[in-house]
């Protein structure tokens, strides 16, 4: 009797052993005279449970997990006579876990076979697509506008009206660029999607030049993915040989193709004008905008260019309409996030959820707490430029604009969390530095005030002068923010103030600290 | 896959250099993509193709220098016989990934950024590999680790070290 059985290829779950696991199974089956087939499946997002063995039943997919070397054998014993096994899980679909969640980007990820395009058919591929054509591109711009959907990069610019800009500009040449140099700390969406359903985001793209007239796509995937870029690439050469990428995709009177191309380790380039420099081979120098990369993008020519979560979102919304879409979420912040649970936390990974679940849900019981065991004592949210929340916070809903009235951002939908050994000033400073270290250096307040930002909060650490130099790092976050070109240098002042406003505590002057004599 | 792996890289050779230049210098803003391929070839990105890349291109030697000293990837010397990258971003520095930063350096006797003096391990940082929910994580040569602990380190250093 043959079995089938699911590893994953996603490189969260390769980095934890998944690859030892699958090669074990086969060799383990091998010997005893099984006959297996192993599909390496994307991650279905359970980081804690990687790496994550399932087995097709009649009654649905069973899982194991976290499965090592040492109980591959054990575990076919299990499954050769329906015994009990330590590490199943039960019914992947009923784990408490997955069935919370609202999977709409994230609905296939983790179950098909990311290589094949088939099963990527089978299981609604494309759907979206079809309609696109059979709607065009007036109609397919009314649905996405009416889903809702808002940028998922970070900023929560509308993405039906930037494309309806783009649609409108009159060119020779359109280009659709994808934004998937993903360099915030604690966020992994755009790998995931990339690497368990590439397909979807060429869909996605390929609908997006369809509705503003361009046939030529970029993906620009930062170099520290190297799965991402080679799931993308057999992707895309799997789309162009069935005819989905090219001339006239899918028969229609459409032409549309796409090319990789690897950043090169500059966390700037996620920021778009700086990415668009960087595909036509140039630095990441920010650019200033006016004007916008909808009228003057790459090579100078009207572009759309989104995150890869936002593309992703796009097929669903045409397949099963705008409202279906828009019926999720809170207040302006319409759908489904994709929202990544990461650092020091007990069940990390991808939980994708409508808008308007609180923090503390996420962190304390969605998360489980800290995988430590010790308390939370602070969440930054949004990456590298988000701020640090205190357990005070918690009531906050997962909302764009309930974020921003708390003096944060939910920037691309990571939550890194800390434990109560987290040295706050030390978590400022590192803010200064990543952004010392990675500015464009085009605008002075982000060059020079990273920089200067560093130092000053390492006088407060050294006890030097703490309440003068606290003023002065407020008022050096005041000019960064107001000042600086683009989100990195005005957004470091977010972990910094916030780490200062939320845990004072951490930042003043040891009683008996005396002052270093020079 | 406990087999080492071991990056093998070309010397520089002028002819060899000049062909990866012609065989992208055709698609749109090639630069970044040129730089990749020779460094891809030779394990960094030796400085008279500088000027090969500027020609090919009709740009400015000035302009493919300022582009090459622009990203953190491209090499102006080769690594070590191993890579070893270890996440220090924020997600990883929640997990404990400070300790293991101090821990590599002190048994390589090297600081992050640097290569041993026998050039068998090149030691660096790197900001977020996306596996933050494993975290910390690590990269030999290539090979993802993720849930270091100072064990999984300390086999890590010893094999970059062989």
């Amino acid at each position: 009797m043959s079995m089938r059985l699911f590893v994953s290829r996603d490189a969260g779950a390769v980095a934890v052993g998944a690859d030892e696991v699958a090669l074990a199974l086969e060799q383990a089956a091998a010997k005893r005279g099984v006959t297996i087939e192993i599909v390496r499946t994307g991650s279905r997002g359970m980081y804690w449970l990687e790496p994550l063995v399932e087995v097709a039943t009649p009654q649905g997919r069973i899982a194991f997990g976290p499965v090592t070397e040492a109980d591959v054998p054990s575990l076919l014993d299990a499954l050769a006579s329906n015994t009990p096994h330590l590490l199943r899980l039960g019914a992947t679909d009923e784990i408490p876990w997955l069935k919370r969640q609202t999977r709409l980007t994230f609905a296939r990820c983790g179950v098909i076979d990311p290589r094949s395009l088939d099963d990527y058919r089978a299981h609604g591929g494309y759907k979206g697509f079809e309609r696109a054509l059979s709607l065009g591109p007036d109609a397919i711009l009314s649905e996405v506008t009416a889903s809702g959907l808002r940028g998922r990069g970070g900023a929560g610019f509308p993405t039906g009206i930037k494309w309806k800009t783009v649609a409108q500009a009159k060119a020779d040449r359109k280009f659709i660029v994808c934004n998937a140099d993903e360099g915030d700390s604690g966020t992994f969406a755009d790998r995931m999607i990339m690497e368990g359903d590439p397909f979807l985001v060429i869909e996605g793209m390929t609908i997006a030049g369809i509705t503003v007239g361009a046939t030529k796509g970029y993906i620009y995937i930062r170099s520290e993915y190297p799965h991402a870029v080679e799931a993308m690439n057999a992707a895309i050469v799997a789309a162009q040989r069935a005819g989905y990428l090219g001339d006239k995709i899918g028969g229609s009177t459409y032409s549309f193709d796409l090319e990789v191309r690897v950043g090169a380790g500059a966390y700037v380039c996620g920021e778009e004008t700086s990415l668009l420099e960087s595909l036509e081979g140039r630095r990441g120098i920010v650019r200033a905008k006016p004007p916008l990369p909808a009228h003057h993008g790459l090579f100078g020519k009207p572009t759309v260019i989104n995150n890869v979560l936002s593309f992703a979102a796009v097929p669903f919304v045409l397949a099963e309409g705008a409202k279906t879409y828009a019926d999720f979420g809170m207040g302006r912040s319409r759908g489904t996030m994709p929202i990544q649970l990461a650092g020091n936390i007990r069940h990390g990974g991808l939980f994708e959820t409508a808008f308007g679940v609180t923090l503390g849900e996420l962190v304390d019981d969605i998360g489980g707490g800290t995988l430590t065991g010790r308390p939370v004592r602070a969440v930054q949210v949004g990456g590298p430029l988000g701020a640090y929340f205190p357990r005070a916070l918690f009531d906050t809903p997962f909302d764009y604009e309930a974020f921003a009235a708390r003096d944060g951002l939910i920037g691309h939908g990571g939550i890194v969390v800390f434990d109560d050994s987290v040295d706050m000033r030390r978590q400022a400073r590192f803010a200064m530095e990543f952004c010392a270290i990675e500015s464009c250096g085009k605008c002075t307040p982000c060059r020079i005030g990273s920089t200067r930002g560093v130092e000053t909060i390492e006088k407060i650490i050294n006890g030097e002068r703490v309440s003068e130099n606290l003023a002065l790092v407020e008022d050096l976050c005041n000019t960064m923010k107001f000042g600086s070109l683009c989100a990195l240098g005005g957004f470091t002042p977010y972990p910094v103030l916030s780490a200062l406003k939320h845990f004072r505590e951490d930042f003043a002057p040891a009683p008996t600290t005396l002052q270093a004599a020079e | 896959m406990t087999a080492v792996f071991e990056p093998c890289y070309a010397p520089w050779n002028e002819t060899r250099g000049a062909e990866i230049i012609a065989e992208h210098a055709s698609q749109e803003g090639a630069t970044l993509v040129i730089l990749h391929a020779l460094q891809e070839a030779f394990g960094y990105v030796p400085e008279a193709a500088i000027p090969m890349v500027a020609q090919a291109l009709n740009l400015s030697r000035a302009e493919v220098h300022g582009v090459f000293t622009f990203y953190h990837d491209f090499r102006h010397k080769p690594a070590g016989r191993h890579v070893l990258k270890l996440c220090r971003a924020e997600a990883c520095q929640a997990a404990g990934g400070d300790a293991l930063a101090a821990r590599a350096e002190a048994k390589l006797g090297v600081s992050l950024g640097n290569t041993t003096p026998d050039d068998r391990v090149t030691l660096e940082p790197i900001y977020c590999l996306g596996l933050c929910a494993t975290a910390p994580s690590a990269m030999l040569d290539g090979r993802l680790i993720g849930r270091l602990d100072q064990k999984r380190l300390d086999a890590l250093v010893a094999e970059a070290q062989r």
